[in-house]
């Protein structure tokens, strides 16, 4: 069992070049004017649609006053992650996609970027959460996955007095904040930065340690009075065609964690990506940054059924990403005399709306490329969860009552990517939390 | 296309009734000048006397929601220039702008003498009138001059005496905002002579402190002394002054509008009160000369549109409709109406009506009140919707949220209109209660009294 904190590590130059922030942070004036224009509603559409609820208008409100320190912690207290949070949530369709402003046909609030100011003011001053006194509780509590939602569970859990353990198969904390964000949206350092700050709180951390076997649950259920389950979702499926083998078809989630964790900027000259969801974008995006010429997605479906949020398929668009629509791989090729990826062949579909898509006969074709990239969906670990006994799981994901997070089995919880299939870091922090005041709601009550 | 010359004060003729106050914009000839080709119609010069020192720094304000200068504090003194030097440059800017007003502001030693010769030095060089100034709030008055004498009506009126007795050009007492009755001087102005009003000065103040180093602000040497404050802040303080004025038969004299100017229409509204001309400062501090562009322009376009000819044709309309409170009719009732196609659903409103008026405004049906609602927001789960999974439901994720009115509860006090920040959303709109109308003062005269 490792432990290596505080987490180290090194920022890579020719990475940080080529992957600037796509958001760069507001200046004291510009906070301060866009912090005077939010008009203060009241119970405000912004705060509602926020997962975690952050008290938006009050966060602003304290920019407004420069009491920076005050609205980093009124975000913290919704949000232990509200640094990252303000990074890479799709604001468009969240805060800002319900600010008041959008019918008084003026520009939304820019909320993420102010909260990003006062979260970074947080930062740079080295401020502290403050020490809650709260009665030390006896109850110990171990969060599997270093990811948001265990994050966020674990914080709150020992916020309330509890003991909580965080472990992680890999060396670094922060699940996809770490490994798996677009660079130009959050670095590594900064996951980190946020990830130390819940350490302080008194987190434990253990590193490299993997959950394979039903008597490691055994041994877990043993030494812990309660288990939250943050363990996201597994690789992506394997592409099942002929030639995915190839040793130049990089999974898309394992691009970005090489890119941006081990300084391995490889990448082809001619990049295919397979799949339209925010993380092909991500990995596309990725690709052009590295150096390849063309980028293109495959999709199955069109345009209009894109699983990407509309903002991210601008920008894609803007960075050069090329799209074949209704077109699905069935055999990727290689070239016999270097070894190389030739092409990855493709067959059209029809337009079904609604319906699958069905392949057109005699219909297939070429798309030349040195580097395919699948990110077709995620598939859950079914195998741990399958060992946890009595836990229901359902369409690849553990069923819980979304407001405590709490599983068919007394003793698990749940959060995150597991429970909902993949949605933002966000939800996980909000799933964290919940599971996390459940929990000590449990004890608590049984205490009394 | 309307008239905006003017002739103020029994002979101070103008272009247009928009002069430069007495300030650092009218320090010296060339600024005055250059003032002139922007559009003014009049300037009253930094105030003339002997030369001054003074210190650095002199400005402070007072920011607001983001916005610079709502207030501006000045504790700079008069002219620290040479007399001579003012009085040379007023003669060349007359000579070369013969149809624009110079006011030469003047402050001086109480004494008979050196306020005979200043007059009679001033109005050789040229200037078309002369402005007292009995308002400075700040060094002078430690000195004995500016609101030492503005405040004591017997100096005014004394000194005013003495200045009439030299002057052949029309005088103005600036009148200090720092008094409880501000007719009490202008009176005394009046029975000295003098020929119009310039109001007001400054207001004390102490604009801020710097809540790093405990400075006040403007900082001298890490200490502050208070100043006077002007700029759009001042503007409803002046314009009630400004009424009072106007209103009083032994203050009535003509009155040049000061305190917070800088539009069109804060200049309309002065006016409308019955000045016959308006200073700016602290606008043109800010923005520079050429804001008297629109202000020309939009006062015409203005007028066109009502229907006035010249400023006369509207001078001192309004004043008739300000009134004693007892005089209002008590059966006026208006109640507030909100145009639900214009409402962005803010709930501004409701929180305001709750918390700060009657609390009849109501976001649902069960009548909640605020914490309730809030606390309901804050149970819900929200997710963020994925394009494809949640096409369906991404559409109606939002309730209206578009408050209501208990019009039987509603008092129409306007404060919901006031809050709202979309124009016209919220109208306030008669309601008819079949009743006479009837004031306080009529009603103590039915009850004999009974009702005090």
């Amino acid at each position: 069992m490792g432990a290596a904190v505080p987490f180290a590590f090194e920022d890579h130059a020719e990475v940080a070049r080529r992957f600037p922030d796509l958001h760069p942070p507001f200046n004291f004036q510009e906070a301060l004017t866009e912090a005077n224009r939010c008009l203060n509603c009241f119970d405000a559409p912004c705060a509602a649609a926020c997962p975690t609820h952050i008290d938006v208008p009050r966060f602003i409100k304290k920019i407004a006053t420069r009491n920076l320190t005050g609205s980093a912690l009124t975000i913290l207290d919704a949000n232990i992650l509200g640094a990252s949070c303000s990074r890479v949530c799709p604001v468009d369709v969240l805060c800002e996609g319900a600010c008041v402003m959008l019918r008084f046909n003026k520009q939304p609030i820019a909320i993420g970027r102010l909260q990003r100011h006062a979260m970074d003011h947080f930062f740079a001053s080295g401020a502290k959460l403050p020490a809650e006194s709260k009665q030390q509780r006896s109850q110990k509590i171990v969060c599997i996955g270093a990811g948001p939602a265990s994050l966020a569970c674990a914080a709150e859990l020992v916020q309330r007095g509890f003991h909580a353990t965080v472990i992680e198969r890999r060396a670094l904390p922060g699940g996809l904040n770490t490994y798996g964000v677009a660079e130009y949206k959050l670095r590594p350092p900064d996951s980190l930065r946020e990830v130390e700050m819940v350490r302080q709180l008194g987190v434990e951390f253990r590193f490299g340690v993997s959950i394979a076997h039903e008597q490691e649950l055994a041994a877990l259920e043993r030494d812990y009075d309660a288990i939250f389950l943050g363990i996201g979702l597994g690789s992506t499926h394997e592409l099942r065609i002929p030639g995915a083998d190839h040793p130049d078809v990089v999974d898309a989630l394992e691009f970005i964690a090489r890119y941006k964790t081990s300084g391995n900027l490889k990448v082809g000259r001619n990049v295919v990506v397979i799949g339209a969801g925010n993380t092909a974008i991500d990995a596309a995006n990725a690709a052009r940054r590295l150096g390849a010429d063309r980028v293109t997605i495959v999709y199955r479906r069109t345009e209009h059924d894109l699983p990407a949020f509309a903002f991210e398929y601008e920008h894609a668009r803007r960075e050069g990403v090329a799209f074949e629509w209704l077109a699905q791989p069935v055999a990727i090729y290689t070239d016999l005399a270097s070894g190389r990826i030739a092409s990855v062949e493709c067959v059209r579909m029809n337009n079904a709306p609604g319906g699958l898509p069905t392949a057109i006969r005699d219909s297939e074709f070429q798309l030349p490329c040195d580097m395919v990239i699948p990110a077709i969906g995620q598939s859950p670990l079914i195998a741990l969860l399958q060992q946890c006994r009595g836990v229901d799981v359902a369409g690849g994901r553990v069923q819980v009552d979304r407001a405590t997070g709490r599983t068919s089995h007394p003793k698990y919880y749940a959060g995150g990517d597991c429970v909902n299939g993949g949605r933002e870091v966000v939800d996980a922090v909000a799933d964290g939390k919940r599971a996390g005041v459940a929990i000590a709601r449990s004890f608590e009550a049984a205490d009394a | 296309m309307p008239d905006l010359s003017t002739v103020f004060a029994g002979g101070i003729r103008c272009p247009n009734p928009f002069w430069l106050a007495s300030a650092p914009p009218t320090n010296c000839g060339e600024q005055v000048m250059r003032a002139f080709d922007a559009g003014w119609g009049g300037a009253v010069w930094k105030t003339i006397g002997e030369p001054i020192t003074n210190v650095s720094s002199r400005y402070s304000s007072v920011d607001w929601n983001g916005q610079r200068m709502m207030g501006l504090n000045n504790i700079e003194l008069i002219s620290d220039r040479p007399i001579e030097t003012n009085l040379r440059e007023i003669a060349a800017v007359k000579k070369r702008y013969p149809k624009h007003a110079v006011i030469a502001s003047l402050m001086v030693e109480s004494k008979r003498e050196a306020w005979h010769d200043i007059v009679a030095r001033s109005e050789d060089a040229g200037a078309d009138g002369l402005e007292l100034n009995f308002g400075c709030p700040h060094g002078m008055s430690e000195r004995g001059m500016g609101s030492a004498v503005g405040q004591v009506p017997e100096y005014t009126e004394l000194i005013t005496g003495w200045v009439k007795e030299k002057a052949r050009t029309p005088v103005l007492v600036k009148l200090t905002p720092n008094i409880t009755d501000i007719r009490q001087i202008a009176r005394a102005a009046k029975r000295g002579g003098a020929d119009g009003l310039s109001a007001i000065n400054t207001l004390n103040s102490i604009t801020g402190i710097d809540l790093d180093t405990l400075e006040p602000r403007p900082n001298v040497d890490g200490i502050s002394s208070h100043g006077g404050y002007c700029g759009p802040a001042v503007k409803p303080v002046a314009l009630n002054m400004v009424h009072q004025l106007h209103s009083d038969a032994e203050s009535r004299l003509p009155i040049s509008g000061i305190g917070g100017i800088g539009t069109w229409q804060d200049a309309a509204e002065f006016i409308l009160l019955g000045c016959g001309t308006v200073q700016v400062c602290t606008a043109a501090m800010h923005y520079g000369y050429r804001i008297v562009e629109d202000m020309i322009d939009g006062l015409q376009n203005w007028m066109r549109e009502q229907g006035f000819d010249s400023v006369e044709a509207f001078r001192g309309l309004s004043a008739p409709k300000v009134t004693d409170w007892n005089h209002l009719n008590l059966n006026f009732k208006i109640v507030a109406r909100i145009h639900e196609e214009k409402c962005i659903g803010c709930e501004l409103c409701y929180i305001a009506c709750w918390d700060g008026a009657h609390q009849c405004i109501h976001v649902d049906s069960a009548r909640s009140s605020p914490p309730a609602i809030e606390a309901a927001s804050r149970a819900r789960i929200s997710m963020t919707p994925i394009p494809k999974l949640d096409r369906d439901t991404q559409s109606d994720t939002r309730p209206a949220r578009i408050p209501h009115v208990d019009e039987h509860e509603c008092v129409g006090c306007n404060l919901c209109a006031l809050v709202c920040p979309v124009e016209g959303c919220i109208t306030m709109e008669r309601v008819d209660n079949n009743l006479p109308r009837e004031t306080w003062a009529e009603v103590v005269t039915r009850t004999n009294g009974k009702n005090c």
